[in-house]
């Protein structure tokens, strides 16, 4: 096509151009974001990890970002947009940046492409995402130990494996330690809006919710269960710090700066390469934030205790005996689900009520 | 003493000058903003301004504007037809997103096969989609009066709900891993709303887009239709005397706006995005209302006020990525711009006069 080769040429030019003067001492890295920076959850995070790998390559690094991006023709746009201007490496950070990503990315064969969360991959394009259900099984534990009415709210964004996976495992660990622990779920079809989020959050303290867990990332929930009263929280992407010790008692924080950082310098080191990353407790990319003093100090050892157990790989939070809801088998005795099971998990476990969104 | 004055008769020159002098307030105060921001406003105007039209990668932007400005000119141009009869339309985010189902629906039916007639056979879909969407508030409002700004924003959300559906259940990838949304469009050669001229930027909706623009031209300065549309916004208790009947009127302007908007969205999914997706939906349909009031409710001023918007947002993205300037920031410049223009509405109508008023 003739704008693949226009554009491909002017990436070469650009490249021997800057070649010159600018490219041989800076590497310049591009984010892409979903959110404001400013969403306190999981673009913020990503956010902190660009600065960090500011801090960690000084002026050997230049990067730009651009956030609140659609997903769809704007992100392709914007992406183009970051390989015409000179990034050499170029992180998307949301699923529905996946097609764009690749799209972009068959243009420019010599810029190289992060995608978060996807499953697309190229010679160029990587992917990348954290083991958060490792998270989801210490909050759940603690969920299932803290709450009162038996009632735990989740508030989900899309029903996408991720999100199902961390839905599956926050209840298996609550259900572990609390027999009579129910989930009640509602899908707020946005990553962020704190308006919805909020909504979500009030109908499910209304019946009956005193633990709310999120899968969006805005602190709406947070202030709602602060505004109810007697209700717990869970820091989601970020630590959300600020509504410590109580309603948030501990949290899930993405730590994408040490990938970040190593991917960075690979581009430098020339020896980048097309991977796929799931990283969880162990490497750091997925932290458990302080759990607070509004938890009892059983709880909490125990909670720490089931994180480390992950952390070293000696306990994984989808191990069976394990039934999927409509009762059939999941997983055997002592047997643990592979990452291809996980990553296109589309079922819930036995004992959720409700059905995935269809 | 400065006080405002009724203009015997609304200005023309006014009228005409009012978007251009918006345009020039909002650069100003838009700079101030910048500049309070630590950016060097000059360099921040001119990349949002500038660069996307004659910077180094124009060769890229300028096609890009096409893709982001034709389907904000083909909703906005239905929308004007009901805007200039009093018939207010604000839900085309929702014919949008129906048009784009029902015209996906009938591309992915026929997936795997080739044929040359599946694309006009989406487009009919599209339009049709959009259109009976429209039908609902219509009906209602001329069957039961209800009121068509509540009912067709109302059912926005509902569209929402049903495009989330589509993207989670029938329409979802089997090859997608679980994953929702559809089969991409792009790589169904029969579906795909492909570049007709390769690295122009200009797909079919371009096309309609243009041709929407000169259909509401003749319709509007030709037309009975048209003149029976101007004259129950212009002066409703005449039109009724000059024999318009109200109800068809209303079943003409929500359907055609509907219709378009559906187009827009059908051109939009089977090609720049390609997909069915939960987000699929970035507010097209409500951009275009502003659209619609920047351009006077005019064609051709709708046809610029379109390129103007899209303008605003490649050169906001530029800016962000190349200034670090943050995206709220964009969106305050893009509000000043609307703001500034309805303040500045008030001289068509009124004069500003200094000194005490005469005695009559």
């Amino acid at each position: 096509m003739k704008l693949t080769k226009l554009l491909a040429g002017a990436a070469v030019a650009l490249g021997l151009a800057a070649g010159g003067a600018l490219a041989q001492d800076t590497t310049k890295v591009g984010f892409v974001y979903v959110g404001p920076v400013g969403d306190g959850g999981w673009t913020y995070e990503h956010d902190q990890a660009r600065l960090a790998v500011e801090k960690e390559f000084g002026d050997k690094v230049e990067t730009v970002y651009v956030e609140n991006v659609a997903e769809g023709p704007d992100a392709e746009r914007v992406i183009t947009q970051m390989a015409l201007q000179g990034a050499d490496l170029i992180f998307t950070t949301s699923f529905g940046y996946m097609d764009p990503t690749i799209n972009v990315a068959k243009k420019f064969p010599n810029v190289k492409f992060e995608h978060a969360t996807g499953y697309k991959r190229a010679e160029n394009v990587s992917t990348y995402s954290a083991r958060f259900y490792e998270g989801r099984a210490v909050q759940g534990t603690i969920a299932g130990r803290m709450t009162e009415s038996n009632i735990v709210g989740y508030i989900g964004s899309y029903p996408i494996p991720e999100v199902i996976r961390g839905i599956n495992s926050a209840y298996i660990h609550a259900k572990k330690v609390n027999p009579d622990v129910q989930f009640k779920i509602v899908w707020a079809f946005t990553w962020f809006d704190p308006a919805k989020e909020a909504d979500a959050a009030k109908v499910l303290i209304e019946q009956g919710a005193d633990v709310i867990l999120q899968h969006t990332d805005s602190t709406a929930p947070q202030a709602a269960a602060q505004a109810a009263g007697n209700v717990i929280t869970f820091g989601q992407a970020s630590d959300m710090a600020e509504y410590a010790p109580k309603p948030r008692v501990s949290s899930i924080i993405d730590n994408w700066a040490p990938y970040y950082i190593a991917r960075t310098k690979a581009v430098m080191d020339g020896t980048w390469s097309s991977v796929d990353t799931w990283d969880g407790i162990g490497p750091g990319m997925v932290g458990i934030g302080e759990i607070s003093d509004a938890v009892p100090a059983e709880v909490k050892a125990e909670a720490l205790a089931l994180k480390d157990a992950m952390a070293s790989g000696e306990y994984h939070p989808f191990t069976g005996p394990l039934k999927k809801q409509d009762g059939s088998d999941f997983l055997a005795e002592g047997e643990t689900a592979d990452d291809g099971t996980l990553a296109g998990m589309n079922f819930y476990v036995e004992g959720i009520e409700g059905s995935i969104p269809e | 003493m400065i006080r405002l004055e009724k203009r015997p008769q609304p200005s023309r020159a006014w009228s005409m000058a009012t978007p251009l002098v918006a345009v020039l307030a909002t650069m100003v105060m838009g700079g101030l903003l910048f500049a309070t921001l630590g950016k060097n406003p000059v360099e921040a105007i001119r990349t949002i301004f500038w660069e996307p039209l004659f910077g180094e990668f124009a060769f890229y932007y300028r096609p890009q504007l096409l893709v982001k400005g034709a389907p904000l000119v083909l909703i906005a141009i239905g929308l004007s037809l009901g805007f200039r009869a009093g018939i207010w339309n604000i839900g085309a985010e929702g014919q949008y997103i129906i048009g784009a189902l029902t015209g996906a629906g009938v591309g992915l039916a026929f997936y795997p096969m080739e044929s040359w007639i599946i694309f006009p056979l989406m487009v009919l879909a599209g339009a049709f989609g959009g259109w009976a969407w429209a039908m609902i508030p219509a009906v209602l409002k001329t069957r039961f009066g209800t009121n068509e700004i509540l009912v067709s924003l109302m059912l926005v959300y509902v569209a929402e709900q049903l495009l989330a559906s589509m993207s989670l259940g029938l329409m979802k990838n089997p090859e997608g891993f679980g994953f929702p949304g559809s089969r991409n469009l792009q790589q169904y050669d029969s579906a795909h709303n492909a570049e007709l001229i390769a690295g122009t930027g200009m797909h079919w909706g371009v096309v309609a887009a243009l041709i929407a623009v000169i259909f509401s031209y003749v319709l509007l300065n030709r037309h009975m239709l048209g003149y029976h549309i101007r004259l129950t916004g212009e002066a409703p208790r005449a039109a009724k005397f000059a024999g318009v009947k109200p109800a068809r009127l209303i079943l003409f302007c929500l359907g055609a706006s509907g219709a378009l908007a559906g187009l827009a969205g059908m051109f939009e999914v089977s090609g720049p995005s390609g997909q069915v997706s939960i987000d699929f939906n970035v507010g097209y349909g409500f951009t275009a209302i502003i659209v619609a009031f920047l351009g006077r409710l005019h064609p051709v001023g709708i046809l610029l006020a379109g390129a103007l918007m899209a303008l605003t947002y490649i050169g906001g993205d530029i800016a962000q990525g190349n200034l670090g300037l943050p995206s709220a920031a964009i969106q305050v410049f893009q509000g000043m711009l609307l703001f500034f223009l309805l303040a500045l509405d008030l001289l068509t109508n009124y004069r500003i006069a200094i000194g005490k008023p005469e005695v009559a």
